[in-house]
């Protein structure tokens, strides 16, 4: 029996083992892949307090030494269930079962995907979800990245370098991200906004050889292209706690920002929950808050 | 069993000609899921006899990346009698990476 369970060793949820270690509570964290999160994907993380520029690699690793050290133990084990028997939460995986007084659930987000036909046959072969990680196979060729947000951006502005051209391709007629990487993007010669659109279809011959966009008035238009970069957003990786904590209607864990959810003793940390920025240091905030509840719900001293 | 480090000058010999099974690790130095991934290998190295590990560098060998179509890092690929077989994107579980390797 553990003192506290922690489903997921991204920032918040290795950062709950840090506070949770430090308080003599002994520790689990389930992992199902490997540690670090989505911080892994990040070349260089500029806004972290203290470090001005540090790769998400070493970030993920430092973190992980630092978790380890303390003495939290750590299994990879896809979590695919959670149940409350008030006194003790039970974690069933894949392989086992696991009991403890308190549940912090820390388990991130995907990307989200476009739902078309071929999509995730492509994925390695003209679609991809990450620009910095795949977008040096593309040199000279010509991609589109589609979305509106900031990734959106930020990932067409890294391709204008490297590609032969980049289409935008966004659903609305304005952009949602930052104004000042718009204006860099407006400023680039080999770039072609298309706006009003969603990609309806991925032409392929094995690998992507050209994509079908629909305009809101429904004229479509085929762009030939051998990437195509998606930045539609991410979703939480909740479907497994749905049945016991509320979600709202993204899927997202409903909590405040004392991380405590619905149900006593399961507390929620990092970009699955409810909130307004979701940033590394945002997540490794919650972690510190939701261990210390979780801390505090294990030694009787929260009131309901 | 050690990861062996491949290139294209010993490509046909290590991969292609191998006798084993051979999973075929396509990185980069930049990539961050591909560091994470390395252990992960190595783990599987040590305790699996059942395929050949190769590690190639896709900054180093852009040749064999593109015969092989990879256009995303990490990327498996899993080569029987000279053949692809098997092919995963993106960074795997150790179960998910033995089960790759495991039994037809």
């Amino acid at each position: 029996m553990y003192d506290i369970i922690i489903v997921g060793a991204g920032p918040a949820g290795l950062t709950a083992a840090i506070y949770a270690r430090r308080a003599s509570k002994k520790v689990l964290v389930l992992e199902a892949k490997t540690y670090g999160g989505q911080i892994i994907n990040t070349l260089d993380i500029e806004n972290y307090p203290v470090e001005a520029h540090i790769s998400g690699f070493d970030f993920a690793t430092k973190l992980y030494n630092q978790v380890k050290d303390l003495g939290a133990e750590i299994i990879y084990e896809k979590v695919v269930d959670i149940k409350d028997n008030h006194e003790t939460k039970e974690v069933i995986t894949t392989k086992n079962k696991y009991a403890a007084k308190a549940l912090i659930l820390a388990t991130g987000s995907e990307n989200r995907k476009l739902g078309i036909e071929n999509e995730n046959e492509l994925i390695g072969k003209g679609v991809s979800y990450c620009a910095t990680c795949d977008g040096a196979f593309y040199k000279k060729k010509n991609v589109a990245v589609v979305g509106g947000g900031n990734t959106a951006l930020e990932d067409a502005l890294y391709l204008t370098d490297i590609v032969n051209k980049v289409y935008l391709i966004h659903r609305r007629d304005e952009f949602r991200g930052a104004e000042s990487t718009l204006n860099q993007l407006k400023d680039k010669e080999n770039m072609e906004f298309i706006y009003n659109s969603n990609v309806t279809k991925l032409n392929a011959n094995d690998k992507l050889e050209s994509i079908e966009i629909t305009n809101k008035d429904g004229s479509k238009r085929i762009i030939e292209v051998e990437g195509l970069f998606i930045a539609v957003g991410r979703i939480p990786e909740n479907e497994n706690f749905g049945k016991l904590v509320k979600l709202d209607n993204s899927g997202y864990i409903i909590a405040g920002e004392n991380c405590n959810t619905n149900v006593r003793g399961i507390f929620v940390a990092g970009d699955n929950r409810t909130k307004e920025v979701r940033q590394l240091v945002t997540a490794t905030s919650d972690g510190a808050i939701a261990a210390t509840e979780a801390i505090k719900f294990i030694n009787n001293e929260i009131t309901y | 069993m050690t990861i062996i480090e491949v290139n294209k000058d010993n490509f046909d010999k290590e991969v292609l000609g191998s006798e084993k099974q051979v999973l075929a690790d396509f990185n980069a130095n930049w990539c961050g899921p591909c560091k994470m991934l390395k252990p992960i290998l190595e783990e599987v190295a040590a305790n699996n006899d059942s395929a050949k590990i190769v590690s190639i560098n896709v900054d180093d060998e852009d040749e064999l990346a593109e015969k092989y179509n990879v256009s995303s890092i990490p990327c498996l690929i899993v080569f029987k009698d000279g053949k692809e077989i098997k092919r995963n994107v993106g960074l795997m579980s150790k179960d998910a990476i033995e089960d790759m390797i495991g039994g037809e």
